[in-house]
């Protein structure tokens, strides 16, 4: 079955329940529903095996737009409703699908929108750097906030209770022992057995999509570049993207070519860092170094060619602030040989070692089930059978012209979440060389023109950690209205709570990093 | 285990690479760290990192620090797991409003004499981020800071040349 036929099967079940008005947007099917049939939409969804992948809300004057998105054999729908701002409630879809949960929360904390029946409805994203009560993304909320001497520490959060002869708390963060990002870990155990653990992140909320209204192109895309650091290039793309497909710019093929490198390049510089550290976790410091010591080679040749060791701030609104040299090609593709010789040595080193797999197999286990309730993706889904990649399923330029070969596990442990990162990093050693055969001279940046207001884009890439989708509204002027940035994160930072389970408290750095999600790219 | 010996061997000692013209300088630049060092910390220094709300580009560096390239560690500087074994607080991050409690406490927590390094453009001056509802934006706003590496993020030799600068400070 192809995707637009179950689009039409889907609209024609559901005509029966809801009425939809369908809306021609450039970048998606829109879909525009009567706001108490939020939740039913949610359930004939599910039934479809429909995956919910992102939430958000915007404040268009004296309305909320609610919207979500969902996507099957990748095609994505954008689900939308907009009520009235004065008694903003609505059925929530966290009660079909649990990847909405915190989603939900974070729009609640934000707007004040009440999402009624939901399984949790305690706060999420605010701590007690605002009021109860008061919505820093509601238009009459100044940017500046209304902050009061220090910031109390959030001392009242109701974390879930656990009771029994031999049960103990270990609470852990915000502040921890490595170089990490912040975020508070409740642990319930029992020896050294972990029976429950939550997440309290939000810690490294520093208002994004707030900061992000009345922006232009070039100072959004640097903003968004830093949604989560380590995914510069795939957040960065996303939003141009989502801003290009506002404003009606095309992007020159050479610009989308390099654009494909650039993400490629972040995905391989991430991932070798990521193996490494999974093994140090486990104490096998050989992989660390000799990781981190490609890791570094890696990020060098960034600078030399890019002019940054991270690629920041080398995608732009219309196209790229970089160009490649014949000679840089040749020395990436030279480059591209000797990591594929290097890795080739390191990799059967860990491959035929026994404590790491000792250690690695079985460890951290994430069923299929439980990764498709979350709707988790990238590395982490990919290795509980997920088999989901934008750039395959929903392909973007440059992705449209190669054949993307999707690594996938069905182990669900750690072992397999290494492996996963191992294969695509092959796979994107491969692609970059297509990348560079297929270079065409020609521009390297579309004029930019200035959208028409209220016009919008949804910017859907396949970032290193996973899919990223970012939702983009526009005021007059140039001027954004609505940055949103769902991070792959998102997804799968609740994955992380139910992988724990049954393994030790030790153990816990190990799964966390096997995982890797991005505080920052999270609490935004 | 041999394959694993075999290539630890045939890697070698990339740290010597440093002699090399272009890289000597950050050689250069750990020996004088170590003197300075020596002087102040008895040959050690140890160093608690904060991410006081990063977009984790400057903790991507910071690890950097321990690669066999740079391995920071063989000038002294080490990074420990407590600010209670620290002397020097090395904060990232415009610091966001939900941190700010635990930076305090953070700071408040390592004994004295300390010295606080804020590193990245967002820990210098609030950055991309500034100051806002959510964000107190550089990290002198929140806790006094005697040396700033700018950057975004600072590269590894730029977080060295920091490192030395506190010194300078302290000394």
């Amino acid at each position: 079955m192809n995707a637009s036929n179950w689009t039409a099967d889907f609209l024609a079940r559901l005509s029966a329940d809801i009425t939809v008005a369908e809306i021609d947007l450039s970048s998606a099917i829109l879909w525009q529903i009567e706001s108490h049939a939020w939740q039913r939409f949610a359930e004939l969804a599910v039934q479809q095996n429909l995956r919910w992948a992102a939430g958000w809300a915007e404040h268009v004057q004296n309305r909320f737009f609610i919207n979500a998105c969902f996507e099957k054999q990748g095609e994505y729908i954008l689900l939308r409703t907009i009520i009235d701002d004065s008694n903003p409630e609505l059925p929530s879809q966290a009660t079909v699908y649990p990847a909405a949960n915190r989603s939900e929360r974070h729009t609640q904390d934000m707007f004040g929108i009440k999402f009624i029946g939901h399984p949790d409805n305690r706060r999420w994203t605010r701590h007690q750097a605002w009021i109860e009560n008061s919505y820093p993304l509601r238009k009459d909320f100044p940017v500046q906030g209304a902050p009061v001497g220090i910031t109390p520490p959030d001392m009242h959060y109701p974390f879930i209770k656990s009771h029994g002869t031999g049960v103990y708390e270990i609470p852990v963060g915000p502040v921890h022992a490595g170089i990490i990002e912040p975020g508070h870990f409740r642990f319930q155990a029992v020896g050294e057995l972990i029976l429950n653990l939550e997440e309290r992140l939000g810690y490294v909320h520093k208002g994004i999509e707030k900061i992000a209204e009345g922006r232009e192109p070039e100072s959004l895309a640097r903003l968004a570049g830093r949604v989560s650091g380590d995914t510069t290039v795939g957040h960065c793309w996303a939003a141009c993207m989502a801003m290009e497909q506002a404003a009606g710019v095309e992007i020159p093929p050479r610009a989308a070519l390099i654009r494909g490198i650039l993400a490629e390049r972040e995905r391989i510089a991430n991932h070798m860092g990521d193996i490494g550290a999974i093994c140090n976790d486990v104490a096998f410091v050989f992989a660390q170094m000799q990781f981190t010591r490609l890791r570094e080679l890696w990020l060098r040749t960034n600078a030399t060619v890019f002019g940054h060791r991270l690629l920041m701030d080398r995608i732009v609104p219309g196209g790229v602030a970089c160009d490649l040299s014949d000679e840089s090609c040749s020395l990436i593709k030279k480059e591209i040989v000797e990591l594929r010789k290097e890795l080739a040595e390191v990799i059967l080193a860990l491959d035929l070692n026994s404590s790491l797999e000792d250690r690695l197999y079985t460890a951290g286990f994430l069923s299929e089930e439980i990764a498709a309730a979350f709707g988790t993706v990238g590395y982490v889904g990919r290795s509980s059978g997920q088999d989901k990649d934008v750039r395959r399923d929903a392909p973007y330029a440059p992705y449209d012209q190669v054949t993307v070969k999707v690594a996938l596990e069905n182990q669900g442990d750690i072992a397999s979440r290494l492996w996963v990162r191992y294969k695509e990093i092959m796979a994107a050693l491969r692609l970059m060389e297509e990348f560079i055969d297929r270079l065409v001279a020609g521009e390297l940046r579309a004029e930019w023109q200035t959208p028409p207001a209220g016009s919008e884009g949804l910017g859907i890439v396949e970032g290193w950690r996973g899919e990223i989708i970012c939702h983009i509204r526009f005021d007059a002027d140039n001027k954004i209205a609505r940055f949103y940035p769902r991070d792959p994160s998102q997804l799968n930072w609740p994955a992380l709570e139910k992988l724990v389970l049954n393994n030790i408290v030790p153990d816990f750095p190990v799964c966390n990093k096997s995982l890797n999600g991005s505080y920052s790219g999270n609490d935004l | 285990m041999l394959r694993i010996l075999k290539k630890i061997l045939t890697t070698g000692v990339v740290t010597e690479r440093f002699k090399t013209p272009k890289d000597e300088e950050l050689e250069q630049l750990g020996i004088e760290i170590k003197s300075h060092i020596d002087k102040k910390f008895s040959g050690s220094i140890a160093i608690r990192q904060v991410d006081a709300g990063s977009c984790n580009g400057c903790e991507l560096e910071i690890h950097a620090l321990n690669n066999p390239f740079y391995d920071i560690e063989r000038f002294g500087v080490h990074f420990v797991a407590s600010p209670r074994h620290a002397d020097v607080l090395l904060v990232t991050g415009p610091v966001s409003r939900h941190m700010q409690t635990a930076l305090l406490r953070t700071y408040e927590a390592t004994p004295n004499p300390k010295w606080v390094v804020a590193a990245g453009d967002c820990a210098a001056c609030g950055g991309e981020f500034g100051v806002s509802y959510a964000s107190c934006g550089a990290v002198s706003n929140v806790i006094p800071v005697d040396v700033v590496i700018p950057g975004c993020p600072p590269t590894p030799l730029e977080l060295m040349k920091g490192l030395l600068s506190l010194m300078n400070v302290s000394a």
